[in-house]
């Protein structure tokens, strides 16, 4: 599903990617280590399609709609609920039976409870779980985490275990970690960044 | 059809923060009542009609711009924006729908201002209205786009004025001209010309404001 | 980086010197005084060629900036960026020599009646927007996305504002100062000429030559980037 060649990211003269191979078949997983500033980051976002690479081949089979994109940031508007954003991606993503997905998301990451509060009044690991809901919404066929297990909290850490336990297999994923160690046994490709 | 059901979703979460928010619009209309009294302490004694009508679209343009600098404030924080841009619907929706948001705004701004202006100063003609919305099509289409733009850059605020108000001249010159003069039709006409030329161009281009 | 040219930059400087001593000459020394206002007008073979350079100089950046978007050529935005600088430092001379003029024949330094002059100020302002989003943006793609995307906005602006700027005279009322423009006969059509084929070779000569200037630049920096 995704295989890259010698991918590289400038921005100007600051050199953000350099020289990436990349081979992730489809159900494939994927995971990306490196230092901070290695530039997991930036391999996450061009493979996501938000950014171009500056050098390099590039081939992501998949289309916007079929991918899943979990980013530092969670994406998701504060001043709003988490029905209302996860209403607003749903619309966006042309979600089949919305109401109904979106109520079994929230409820499996326990955020039932809290779904018409302002995301402004969350924990930082309810408003992570809350970024896992919009990611997984669409059911992508592509699944890219940037850094997933950083802002959870343990309910959180252990539902994400259970989601890839899952979707092992059934769905392609590309993650980025600094803790390689949790989720090694599922690996399927390794890919080490170097600064 | 889904790329109207898309503008719809997005203008309704445009409309439904500012609705939370409260305050946006409550600025934009104290700031232009306020922008009056200032006129008219600001024109000499036995002013002609062009100077007041003059100041009135002056009021307008920088009320206008008191609301275009905070359409994107709840995209920017954390980059809010990545996720919209991330969905497969096209790009220029996003724009579309917050020109539409800012529009909404911006008419009940005028509702209240142009009733006070009307107060404060000499009446208002019918072809003034008219300029006025031909106007505000105009103010918030370009406004919203190059709002876009400044909120990308670092200057941010400071940018968006001076993005805005060169392209906003023949606006005002329109607008002016449809207030004063005794046949405006060819003004209306202009704002309209403006108008169209410029909602093609920003719906053309904003998927590259948002995309690399 | 960067494209490999037919006429090279020597020639064209060289060219240039020709053409301007030469226009140079035929407007001071060739070229009939008017009638009306004498030697002054003769500041107008400069500010007209000028005029219409800074107009080319603005659809060079435009195009270059279509380019960019449309093509994903890579030496475009840079190209496009030079262009539009070309056009604003024509654009100010324009405003200059309008200036001198004003001055000269009417007594005053600015003149609202002036269509071509207001559009320039106009451009000016918007353009010089223009070198501030650049500044304010981190060179990468998304910098040359905006910069591409305002050189277009630009280039629309100019009819449109010329259009509204001949609508303002209308309602501005103002004291209109009536120039009885030249009759294009004879010596004063190819002074025209010369002195626009000078002007459009030095605008093209500068620009070529800020061109190189920044290539040779970003490949020192590139080069000092990949030793580090």
């Amino acid at each position: 599903m995704i295989a890259a060649r010698g991918v590289g990211k400038r921005y100007g003269e600051k050199r953000a990617l350099r020289g990436v191979d990349l081979e992730l078949p489809d159900g494939g997983f994927a995971v990306v280590t490196g230092a901070n500033g290695s530039g997991k980051t930036t391999l996450l976002r061009v493979c996501a399609g938000l950014a171009l690479p500056s050098e390099g081949e590039l081939v992501v089979d998949v289309q916007r709609a079929q991918v899943g994109y979990l980013a530092h940031d969670p994406l998701v508007y504060r001043e709003l609920s988490a029905l209302e954003n996860l209403d607003l991606y749903g619309r966006l993503y042309r979600v089949p039976e919305r109401r109904e997905r979106i109520g079994m998301l929230l409820e499996r990451f326990g955020l039932w409870e809290a779904r018409a509060e302002r995301v402004s009044s969350y924990s930082r690991g309810m408003t992570q779980r809350l970024a896992l809901c919009r990611t997984l919404l669409h059911d992508p066929a592509l699944l890219i985490l940037d850094e997933p297990y950083a802002a959870l909290d343990t309910q959180g850490a252990e539902l994400l275990d259970a989601q890839f336990a899952e979707l092992h297999g059934e769905r392609t994923i590309l993650v980025s970690t600094h803790d390689p160690a949790r989720i090694d046994s599922l690996a399927t490709v390794r890919v080490a960044l170097a600064a | 059809m889904n790329y109207l059901a898309d503008v719809r979703a997005l203008t309704r979460k445009d409309l439904l923060l500012e609705l939370r928010a409260r305050d946006t619009l409550p600025a934009m209309l104290i700031f232009v009542v306020a922008t009056f009294v200032v006129f008219h302490f600001a024109l000499p004694a036995g002013s002609s009609r062009l100077a007041a009508s003059g100041l009135l679209w002056v009021a307008i343009v920088f009320t206008a711009l008191l609301g275009l600098g905070r359409a994107f404030v709840p995209e920017r924080e954390q980059h809010v924006l990545d996720g919209l841009v991330l969905a497969p619907c096209d790009r220029s929706a996003i724009w579309l729908a917050k020109s539409l948001a800012t529009l909404a705004f911006l008419v009940v701004a005028e509702a209240v201002a142009l009733p006070v202006f009307a107060l404060f100063f000499h009446g208002l003609r019918g072809s003034t209205v008219a300029g006025v919305a031909l106007a505000d099509l105009g103010i918030c289409t370009v406004g919203t786009f190059v709002g876009a733009m400044a909120v990308v850059t670092r200057a941010r605020d400071l940018l968006l004025p001076l993005l805005f108000l060169p392209l906003a001249i023949p606006i005002v010159i329109g607008g002016v001209g449809a207030s004063v003069v005794s046949d405006p039709g060819r003004y209306l006409g202009f704002l309209g010309l403006y108008d169209a030329v410029f909602a093609l161009l920003c719906w053309a281009a904003f998927e590259y404001v948002v995309t690399e | 980086m960067g494209r490999t040219y037919r006429i090279s930059l020597p020639g064209l400087a060289a060219s240039s010197l020709v053409l301007v001593t030469l226009a140079l000459a035929l407007i001071f020394f060739v070229a009939p005084t008017d009638a009306d206002q004498g030697f002054s007008q003769r500041i107008f073979y400069f500010h007209v060629s000028i005029a219409f350079t800074a107009y080319l100089c603005f659809g060079l950046g435009a195009w270059k900036a279509l380019v960019h978007l449309w093509k994903r050529d890579p030496n475009a935005d840079l190209e496009s960026y030079v262009a539009i600088h070309q056009g604003v430092i024509f654009g100010s001379l324009v405003l200059l020599t309008g200036s001198i003029w004003a001055k000269i024949s009417w007594g005053h330094w600015w003149l609202w009646s002036e269509n071509q002059l207001v559009l320039f100020l106009v451009l000016f302002l918007f353009y010089a927007a223009y070198f501030m989003l650049r500044f304010s943006v981190d060179p990468g793609p998304q910098r040359a996305n905006l910069s591409a995307v305002y050189a277009l906005f630009g280039v629309i602006l100019i009819p449109i504002s010329f259009l509204a700027i001949r609508l303002a005279q209308h309602f501005i009322h103002p004291i209109v100062f009536t120039r009885d423009g030249p009759q294009f006969g004879g010596w004063i059509l190819a002074t025209y000429i010369v002195s626009q084929l000078a002007i459009l070779v030095l605008a093209y000569t500068l620009y070529r030559l800020e061109l190189s200037g920044k290539w040779l630049d970003l490949r020192l920096r590139e080069l000092r980037a990949t030793a580090a």
